[in-house]
């Protein structure tokens, strides 16, 4: 047994409340600097790492990629802005995936 | 002619035999865990689509009392408020294998137990509404961990399903019927060899049975010439 850490992932204004329960937030800026950071996460200690959703639309191709590795386990939160069912989306296609087609 | 190049022998044939014995078997194991699975997967989805839900409302519930706090208070003093906190929480990691598929479980813990400890601030210079956004946003922390897990869990688990029906499906629909079509154009060879060489045998043996007959008719012409005369017509030779 080994201890993780938890990251957050997102716009300042939807991260900052996280940093109140002790986990650790990275604010990012832009799209470019997330990808970056997500990128740093995965190398380090990093188990579960909160990605809010508007970033995750812009950076499909790095989530996908951790997708099937053990660690991180990357789950979408809907930012500040409201949700986008990306996450939804994300149940969805693990259906589709498994079964070849939405039986649910 | 099968799909495959086979040597149409014996040992060919009895080899086949075999592979086929433990596709067979193989297909059927891996269709019952691809059962299986799918009957853990479904579980796993159904929960999963009702604690995101719950998670993205919970979510949004505390960005809006968040964002009341923020109407409050400055910018900046929230920002300071919220700067260094308190409570951390480190996060274990165990495995569990469900079909032979690792899936994470997670235990957190937090550095203090008192659940008043998650103010990180003091509360003579901020408002009460901070408090209930921190407040919101530990009580949906909790299922966000368990969303985190299940949600890990359930993409593994499609990825598992998967391969294994793509496993499955390969063993039905080529493999098995692949060997199944060479055994059969070998055992075809071989009886249509066995007919062969059973007609090569009595080809030869009427050849044999010919010449001895020529062998025998000369042999008595022979003799009669030797006694002079000519064959008499009414004695058969």
């Amino acid at each position: 047994m080994s201890s993780y850490k938890i990251a957050v992932l997102g716009d300042k204004d939807s991260v900052l409340g996280f940093k109140a329960l002790g986990l650790d937030v990275f604010p990012a800026d832009t799209v470019e600097e997330a990808r970056r950071t997500l990128h740093d996460l995965a190398k380090e200690n990093y188990a579960v790492v909160y990605l809010t959703e508007q970033y995750a639309a812009r950076m499909e191709a790095e989530v996908a990629r951790y997708k099937d590795a053990l660690t991180p386990a990357i789950i979408l939160i809907p930012g500040k802005e409201g949700s986008l069912g990306i996450g939804m989306a994300n149940v969805k296609s693990a259906v589709e995936r498994a079964v070849g087609a939405d039986i649910l | 002619m099968p799909a495959i190049n086979v040597n149409p022998t014996r040992m060919e044939l009895t080899r086949l035999k075999g592979r086929l014995k433990t596709a067979v078997r193989g297909h059927k194991l891996l269709k019952d865990k691809r059962d299986e699975l799918m009957k853990q997967f479904l579980d796993v989805v159904r929960e999963n689509r009702a604690l995101r839900k719950k998670v993205e409302d919970g979510l949004m519930q505390a960005y809006g009392s968040f964002t009341v706090a923020s109407a409050i208070m400055s910018s900046e003093m929230l920002e300071q408020s919220l700067l260094y906190p308190k409570q951390s929480v480190e996060l274990d990691m165990t495995f569990q294998n469900v079909m032979s598929v690792n899936v994470p479980v997670y235990h957190f813990r937090t550095r203090s137990e008192d659940p008043g400890e998650v103010y990180p601030y003091g509360f003579a210079t901020t408002s009460g509404e901070l408090d209930d956004a921190v407040d919101n946003m530990a009580s949906v922390f909790q299922d966000m961990l368990k969303l985190a897990e299940i949600e890990k869990t359930s993409q593994l688990l499609a990825e598992e399903i998967e391969k294994t029906r793509r496993r499955v499906n390969a063993l039905e629909y080529v493999k098995i019927p692949q060997m199944e079509e060479a055994i059969q154009y070998i055992s075809m060879k071989l009886d249509e060899n066995e007919r062969s060489a059973t007609i090569r045998l009595m080809k030869v043996k009427d050849m044999l049975l010919q010449e001895a007959i020529e062998e025998r008719q000369e042999a008595n012409a022979r003799a009669v010439e030797a006694f002079g005369g000519h064959p008499d017509p009414d004695i058969p030779v």
